[in-house]
């Protein structure tokens, strides 16, 4: 979507010039193609209507019930509203959340951001591009998976290390201090050069003109990075953002692999606690009401985020 | 794999189980569906214990050699991906004729009316509660008064020791099979695990400058908060004896909870400050609720001497082997006496169920008549592996021990012979009691809430049942 969007802002003369002399030659009216294009529509079209919108609707209104999934589902109104304003469990896990959003996308597009520009600017070797991807290439539930071992208190390599130089063991994911710290490295590690590439395709659409003009200057790299690169690279920087935050709130698989959401409530963000309802505690209503709270604050924050960002419009041209 | 091969039956633990099972179960799937098509004289059958299927699969055999008409498929999926199967499973009309059921799923299942009555079934209405070791085949009769389960094993606790530890100590094992513990001072109970604790400069627990920080070995190994299993392997056999209470006014159907008894509290309280004293891994140690590091694993580390764990990791125990790859020797003996002047073990039992998608409910109904039959329980008496729920097969299991593995596991059968046991709290609103109860508890255990706030949480299990679902 980033990506279209920064082409499109490159229109191709060329082919302007073409689509006005064909439509010259041809002299009449163009032939209507709504019949074909939504032959073309319809089958992401009945995707979209079968996967996306139905459950969606169906889970607003699920979370105005009470539904074990067995047993027809039996109205209840608000009830669930007023279940999740009092949980004091929802409310931490909304914190827990945020505080996970907040340390994995700093942390994450900043390093995407370095990742990227290095990627730009220092090498052109394609191995080693695509060795920033590999992360991404292993499965949530893998990563999850070794990391556990790795950090495990005891057993792990990763504490081994530590105490070879002389520190402490630390229990990553078992203290409530470390546990959002350690699971949002976790994901920095899988998702960052994902992050990267979305970034570096962004970087790719800033014509190197600026930078000769900027070299001509005798600007440094640093200087260049934080007065062309960065205003140049903002539209694409908040797309970015909008898909990893969106992600990033979601979080979910490490969390269930790696530590259930303990210790105690430390590391039970809204998607656990939500699917702990639906699938351990056969609670669909309620989890549902919790999944619309979800959906609100993520329309919510994207929306304030693509106005905020200018997201629409580049400072090119 | 090995994680596999040493999955506990009771954990709820969801970690290095789940994805090394869910790595195996598309291999299983496969298995299954090329055998499965075509015949509907198949009947399927689900367990979880992978250390079991080899004693169903004779089973099975045999139950195929007495009725060639019928087969049966059996399937295995890790503890917790067991859970998730079947209730997927009931929902997409893909669940199992037959599948191995656990007390703390049974009241959910029932409620949601996913189970066949088996007293409504030619092949099962005559199921004998006598036939069983005495209370296990009543655990599994619904609110509405039928059977739901037929009984085919049966669990205690006890410890497990590391013999060598036991033996550096100084210490020998008519002392450990009769230590008493009350939640004041410990009683000999702690005095033993305060000896078995050796710090890294070699100081034991109870001598002066013994260093808690910095322990080498604990005295006692650490299976978690215990919340998720009313503290099965944690505390159970200490709030079990500490007299009088129970964790529900009646069993099973209680409602009425005892979780805010002063006893209770002060038992929790001094149970969980072994590890404040240094004398049981903490939480973090452990790796928490979700933990990786079991009382087996500790033993086989060398981090715990001694702790308590259940009938159903005889085997896992029998065969722990340290770095070196040699066999560590293992003895087992009974749960410590407490205030009430006895021994307390939790007796739960697994039992099979018919669910109500079986599409030949009668030749289901043969095959669980036939698991909870004296030829299949003394099958896998036989193996060694369980605790059979009828008395021969139990009998053929303490002799599989002694004979082949050296073991004497009458602690474990001696709890049921004294009649020392209590039962699973079998109650509704299971999962979400297990919801509370497990944060409750790992809070506690990490130091974060004090046993008191467990009044609270009794009120809330209560409001459960006062709200209804």
């Amino acid at each position: 979507m980033a990506l279209d969007n920064a082409v499109e802002r490159h229109p191709d003369p060329g082919r302007d010039a073409s689509m006005a002399a064909g439509g010259d030659a041809r002299a009449g009216r163009r032939k209507d193609d709504t019949g074909l294009a939504v032959l073309f529509i319809l089958p992401a079209l009945i995707g979209f209507l079968a996967f996306l919108v139905w459950p969606t609707l169906r889970g607003i209104y699920l979370s105005f019930t009470t539904f074990n999934l067995l047993t027809p589902p039996r109205w209840v109104g608000l009830d669930n509203y007023v279940r999740m304003v009092n949980d004091p469990i929802f409310w931490n896990a909304m914190k827990v959340t945020l505080y996970y959003v907040v340390v994995n996308i700093f942390f994450q597009t900043v390093l995407a951001l370095v990742i990227a520009v290095m990627m730009q600017r220092l090498t052109k070797k394609t191995w080693l591009r695509a060795i920033v991807l590999t992360p991404y290439l292993v499965s949530n539930v893998v990563a999850a998976m070794i990391f556990l071992w790795i950090l495990d208190f005891q057993l792990g390599i990763g504490n081994h290390l530590l105490t070879l130089v002389g520190l402490d063991r630390i229990p990553f994911l078992t203290s409530d201090t470390w546990v959002i710290p350690t699971i949002a490295g976790i994901n920095v590690w899988r998702h960052v050069g994902y992050t990267a590439l979305l970034i570096f395709a962004g970087l790719q659409t800033i014509p190197e003109t600026v930078y000769e003009a900027g070299r001509v200057d005798g600007a440094s790299e640093n200087r260049m990075f934080f007065s062309i690169t960065l205003p140049l690279l903002r539209p694409i920087l908040a797309l970015v953002l909008i898909i990893t935050i969106v992600g990033s709130f979601q979080v979910f698989d490490t969390v269930a692999i790696a530590t259930a959401g303990g210790p105690v409530n430390a590391s039970r963000v809204l998607q656990f606690y939500i699917y702990d309802l639906a699938f351990g505690r056969f609670q669909f209503g309620y989890a549902s009401a919790l999944s619309v709270a979800l959906l609100v604050v993520l329309v919510v924050i994207s929306f304030v985020q693509y106005k905020v960002s200018n997201a629409d419009s580049t400072d090119l041209g | 794999m090995r994680i596999v091969m040493t999955t506990k039956r009771r954990r709820r633990s969801i970690g290095l189980l789940t994805v090394a099972t869910l790595a195996t179960a598309p291999v299983l799937a496969a298995c299954g569906s090329d055998s499965e098509g075509g015949s509907g004289s198949t009947i399927s059958y689900w367990l979880w214990d992978s250390a079991q299927q080899p004693g169903y699969q004779k089973c099975a055999d045999a139950f195929h050699a007495a009725n060639p008409s019928l087969t049966v498929q059996i399937t295995q999926y890790g503890w917790n991906d067991y859970w998730s199967k079947l209730t997927a499973g009931f929902i997409a009309d893909t669940a199992p004729d037959v599948f191995t059921n656990h007390l703390n799923y049974f009241a959910q299942f029932a409620d949601l009316k996913v189970l066949r009555p088996l007293d409504q079934l030619g092949p099962t209405k005559d199921i004998k509660n006598t036939d069983y070791q005495p209370g296990l085949a009543e655990l599994w009769f619904g609110q509405d008064g039928h059977r739901y389960g037929a009984p085919k094993d049966w669990d205690t606790i006890s410890i497990f020791y590391n013999k060598k530890a036991i033996a550096d100590a100084g210490m020998t094992e008519q002392q450990l099979a009769s230590l008493t513990w009350n939640p004041d001072d410990g009683g000999t109970f702690e005095k033993a695990v305060a000896h078995l604790t050796v710090d890294v400069n070699g100081r034991r627990g109870d001598q002066p400058g013994f260093d808690k920080a910095r322990v080498k070995t604990y005295g006692w190994a650490s299976d978690g908060g215990g919340g998720g299993g009313w503290g099965q392997t944690q505390w159970s056999p200490f709030t079990g004896s500490v007299g009088g209470w129970t964790v529900t006014d009646k069993n099973p159907w209680g409602t009425t909870f005892h979780l805010d008894d002063p006893r209770f509290q002060k038992t929790i309280g001094w149970f969980f400050d072994l590890q404040r004293k240094g004398y049981m891994p903490s939480y973090q140690t452990i790796g928490g609720s979700s933990s990786t590091v079991g009382p087996d694993k500790q033993m086989q580390m060398g981090t715990a001497a001694m702790g308590f764990n259940g009938s159903w990791m005889i085997s896992t125990f029998a065969k722990l082997t340290d770095a070196d790859g040699k066999k560590i020797e293992i003895g087992i003996v009974p749960t410590p006496v407490g205030p009430s002047g006895k021994r307390a073990s939790m007796f739960n039992g697994l039992a099979d169920s018919i669910t109500t998608q079986a599409k030949n409910p009668q030749a289901a109904a043969k095959w669980v008549s036939f698991l909870a039959g004296q030829q299949c329980q003394d099958l896998i008496g036989g193996s060694g592996v369980v605790f059979p729920a009828r008395p021969s097969g139990t009998e053929l299991a303490v002799r599989f021990n002694k004979d082949k593995r050296g073991l004497d596991v009458t602690p474990f059968t001696d709890q049921v012979k004294d009649k020392t046991t209590f039962l699973f709290p079998v109650t509704g609103h299971a999962a979400d009691i297990t919801a509370l109860l497990k944060p409750a508890f790992d809070g506690i255990y990490i130091g974060s809430a004090e046993p008191s706030s467990l009044t609270e949480v009794n009120r809330q299990i209560e409001d459960l049942f006062k709200v209804g679902s």
